[in-house]
C-alpha cells in the first residue's frame, strides 16, 4: 500500500485515540480501513436553540453508526470545511472539494421541556440535491435511539438496503470483582445505553433474541447447574423452560417462536432436540453418542443446523426437523463450529480453526466458499444483523472479551467496547416491529 | 526401616478394608449371591482397590505416631475424615484431559477406580463431578464437551458399584478456569473434572 493512501488511516486511528480519552465511557476503535466506502460528511447538529446543554451528539453517533458499515465512510470532523445546519446554506463545491459525495446536516428545537425535534437532511454532493429530509420527536432518554434512527434512514437511502442500527444487542459480562460476577445486558448497537436483564453470582450463557425481540432466552446456573429460562424483557417475568439432569444448554427459537432447540445430555451424550414451548412436548431429534450442539433454525423453520463432532471433530452439519440422517455441511478445516445463519439463509458465519487461531468465517452455501473474516486468534459467537450485512462478535484479547463488528465483506472492522469486565456471546436482535 | 513400612502399610490396609467392609454391608451381600463372572471379576478388583487405595491412602492416620499399633485404639475414623486426610488416588480430585477430548488415560481410570470403590463402600458419600474446558472453541461446544467429559468419569464410577443416585454431573465448560493463563500449560490445567464429594 503507499504511503499516500496509509496517511488517512494513520489519521484516523490517531483521531480514534483522540475520541477514545474524550469518551471513557466506551470508545469505538477503527482496526481496519475500507478502501471504496462511500465518503459522507456529516455536520454537528445545531444545538444552539435549546435552552441548556444537549445532552449528546447526534452527529457523531451517526457518523460512528455509517462507519461501521463499511460501506460508508465519514468525513473526520476536525476536516470538515464549513458547518451548514440548513440545506440551503450548503456550498457543494467546498464539500465535492473536499472529496465527498453525501452530506447530512441537522438541527434540533426543544418542542416543551425534555422533548426534542430533530430535523435532518441528506444532500447529495454531485447532484446537489436534497436526497431525504425528516422531522421527529425525541424525548431525552430516547436519543440515541433516535441518533441510529436517523443512521438507517441514510443508509437505507443511500444503499437500498434497511439499515440495523436502530435494533438491540444482548451479551454477557463476566466481572471479576463484582458484587455479582455475571450480568446478561440488552444495549444499542454501538454498546451504549446498556440495561441489566439478569444478574447472577453463577455463569449465565447462551443468550438469544425471540423472533419478535420481545424475550430473551439463555442458560443460567443459578440452581448450580445449566438451565435454560426465558424472560420477557419488559416485565422481568422468567420461567424456567429446562431443568433435565445433565445438560439443558444452546436454546435457539424457531422463526415463528413456537419452538426452541436446545441441547440437552439426560439421554447420554448432548443431542439435539426441540421443544415446544406452549405444550412443553419435547422431541429428540439426534441420536449420537458424539456431541451434538449449538443448533440454529433455517429461514423456513424445516431444517436445524448443528455442531457434531461424529466425525472426530466439529463440524457443521443440517438435519430436518422431522429427524433422519444427518447431512455433513462444512469440510474445510478441523474445526468449524457455532453456526450463524444470515436473514436470508444464503450464508452461515461460523467459528473456524484457521492456522491455529479460532476466527470468524462466512460460508456461502451456493458456492460452497469459505471465507476467513477476522483476524484475532480467539474469536467466537459470530451474529448477524438482521439485515444480513454486518456481523457481530466476540474477541478475546488478553484476559478480557470485547465485542467487534465487521461488514460481511470482511472490509471494516471496528470494536465496541466498555472499559470494564470481560463480555461475550453477542447476540444481535431483531428488527423491531414498524 | 523398609519392613517397618511394610507392616505398617499391612495394617493399613487391614484397618481400611474392614472399615469399608463395615460399611457396606447391604452392597456385600449381593455379589457374593450374584457369582456371575463378570461381577466377581470387578468385585475382586474392587477389593483389591480397596487396599490398594489404602495403602495409598495411609495418610489416613494422619497423625504421624510412626507407631501402627497406636492406630487400632483410636476410635475410627469418619468417612467425612477419611476423605478429608486422604493421600493417594484418594486425595486425587482432578482428572485431565487432551485437547478436544473425553478419553480417560490409564493412569486417570486407576485413580477413578480407586474413588469408585470408595463411593460405592460408602453409601453416605455422593460426588459432584465437574467438568470443564479449556478456552479455546466455542463456549456451546465447550460446556458439551465439559459434559462428555463428567459423564466418561461417571461411567468408570458406575462400573466400580457407585450407584447412579451417589454421582451427579455438571459441566461449566469455559466458564471456570481454574488457571487464567492463555497458553497450553494453562489451557492443559483447564481440561479437567473435578470431584466433588459430600457426605450426608
Amino acid at each position: 500500500m503507499p504511503l499516500k493512501k496509509i496517511v488517512p488511516y494513520l489519521f484516523a486511528a490517531l483521531l480514534a485515540c483522540m475520541l477514545q480519552n474524550a469518551h471513557a465511557a466506551l470508545t469505538i476503535e477503527i482496526t481496519q480501513g475500507v478502501d471504496g466506502a462511500l465518503p459522507i460528511a456529516v455536520v454537528p447538529f445545531d444545538t444552539s436553540r435549546v435552552s441548556h446543554k444537549f445532552p449528546v451528539d447526534l452527529a457523531e453517533i451517526v457518523a460512528s453508526d455509517l462507519n461501521r458499515s463499511g460501506v460508508l465512510k465519514a468525513m473526520d470532523r476536525d476536516a470538515l470545511p464549513a458547518s451548514p445546519h440548513y440545506s440551503n446554506q450548503v456550498q457543494y463545491p467546498r464539500w465535492r472539494n473536499a472529496g465527498q459525495d453525501y452530506l447530512v446536516v441537522g438541527r434540533v428545537l426543544e418542542t416543551t421541556a425534555g422533548v426534542y425535534t430533530i430535523e435532518f437532511q441528506l444532500l447529495d454532493v454531485l447532484k446537489k440535491k436534497q436526497l431525504l429530509g425528516r422531522s421527529m420527536r425525541a424525548k431525552k432518554r430516547n436519543l440515541r435511539r433516535q441518533a441510529h434512527q436517523i443512521s438507517d434512514f441514510i443508509y437505507e437511502q443511500i444503499t437500498g438496503t434497511r439499515g440495523a442500527f436502530n435494533t438491540r444487542i444482548a451479551y454477557v459480562r463476566a466481572q471479576k470483582d463484582a458484587a455479582r460476577k455475571y450480568v446478561l445486558q440488552v444495549a444499542d448497537t454501538d454498546g451504549f445505553n446498556a440495561q441489566n436483564v439478569l444478574e447472577s453470582d453463577e455463569p449465565i450463557m447462551s443468550p438469544r433474541w425471540s423472533p419478535d425481540g420481545k424475550s430473551l432466552a439463555y442458560v443460567s446456573f443459578e440452581n448450580t447447574r445449566p438451565e435454560i429460562f426465558i424472560q420477557h424483557l419488559a416485565t422481568a417475568r422468567r420461567t424456567k423452560v429446562s431443568g433435565f439432569r445433565g445438560l439443558n444448554s444452546a436454546p435457539s427459537w424457531s422463526p415463528d417462536g413456537k419452538f426452541l432447540a436446545l441441547v440437552l445430555s439426560k439421554d447420554g451424550s448432548p443431542d439435539i432436540y426441540t421443544l415446544n414451548t406452549t405444550t412443553k412436548r419435547l422431541k429428540r431429534l439426534t441420536r449420537h453418542r458424539s456431541i451434538d450442539t449449538e443448533p440454529v433454525w433455517s429461514v423456513d423453520g424445516r431444517e436445524i443446523i448443528f455442531t457434531s463432532d461424529r466425525s472426530g471433530a466439529p463440524q457443521l452439519y443440517r438435519i430436518s426437523v422431522d429427524g433422519g440422517k444427518p447431512k455433513r455441511i462444512t469440510f474445510e478445516g478441523r474445526y468449524n463450529s457455532a453456526a450463524n445463519l444470515s436473514p436470508d439463509g444464503n450464508y452461515i458465519a461460523m467459528v473456524h480453526l484457521d492456522r491455529g487461531q479460532y476466527k470468524i468465517a462466512q460460508y456461502e452455501r451456493e458456492t460452497g466458499n469459505l471465507t476467513v473474516l477476522t483476524d484475532g486468534s480467539q474469536d467466537a459467537s459470530p451474529s448477524f444483523s438482521p439485515n444480513g450485512k454486518m456481523l457481530l462478535y466476540a474477541s478475546t484479547r488478553g484476559n478480557n472479551g470485547f465485542l467487534f463488528v465487521v461488514s460481511i465483506d470482511g472490509r471494516a472492522k471496528h470494536k465496541l467496547s466498555d472499559q470494564a469486565g470481560d463480555i461475550r456471546e453477542p447476540v444481535w436482535g431483531p428488527f423491531e416491529s414498524k | 526401616m523398609k519392613r517397618h513400612q511394610i507392616i505398617k502399610s499391612w495394617m493399613m490396609a487391614i484397618l481400611v478394608a474392614a472399615f469399608i467392609s463395615a460399611c457396606a454391608t447391604t452392597q456385600e451381600e449381593i455379589p457374593t449371591d450374584d457369582g456371575a463372572t463378570d461381577q466377581s471379576t470387578t468385585d475382586g478388583s474392587a477389593t483389591d482397590g480397596g487396599t490398594d487405595s489404602g495403602a495409598d491412602a495411609t495418610g489416613l492416620d494422619g497423625s504421624d505416631t510412626g507407631d501402627g499399633t497406636v492406630i487400632v485404639d483410636s476410635t475410627p475414623l469418619t468417612v467425612a475424615e477419611m476423605l478429608e486426610q486422604s493421600e493417594g488416588a484418594l486425595a486425587n480430585r482432578t482428572i485431565y484431559f487432551e485437547f478436544d477430548s473425553a478419553k480417560l488415560t490409564s493412569e486417570s481410570i486407576e485413580i477413578l477406580e480407586s474413588h469408585g470403590d470408595f463411593i460405592a463402600g460408602n453409601g453416605e458419600v455422593s460426588v459432584r463431578l465437574e467438568g470443564h474446558a479449556d478456552e479455546r472453541g466455542s463456549r456451546e461446544y465447550n460446556i458439551a464437551l465439559g459434559d462428555r467429559r463428567a459423564q466418561s468419569v461417571r461411567r468408570v464410577l458406575l462400573f466400580q458399584g457407585a450407584s447412579s443416585d451417589q454421582v451427579e454431573t455438571v459441566s461449566y465448560g469455559e466458564e471456570q478456569p481454574a488457571v487464567t493463563g492463555h497458553d497450553e500449560e494453562s489451557w492443559s490445567k483447564n481440561r479437567r473434572v473435578e470431584l466433588i464429594y459430600t457426605v450426608n
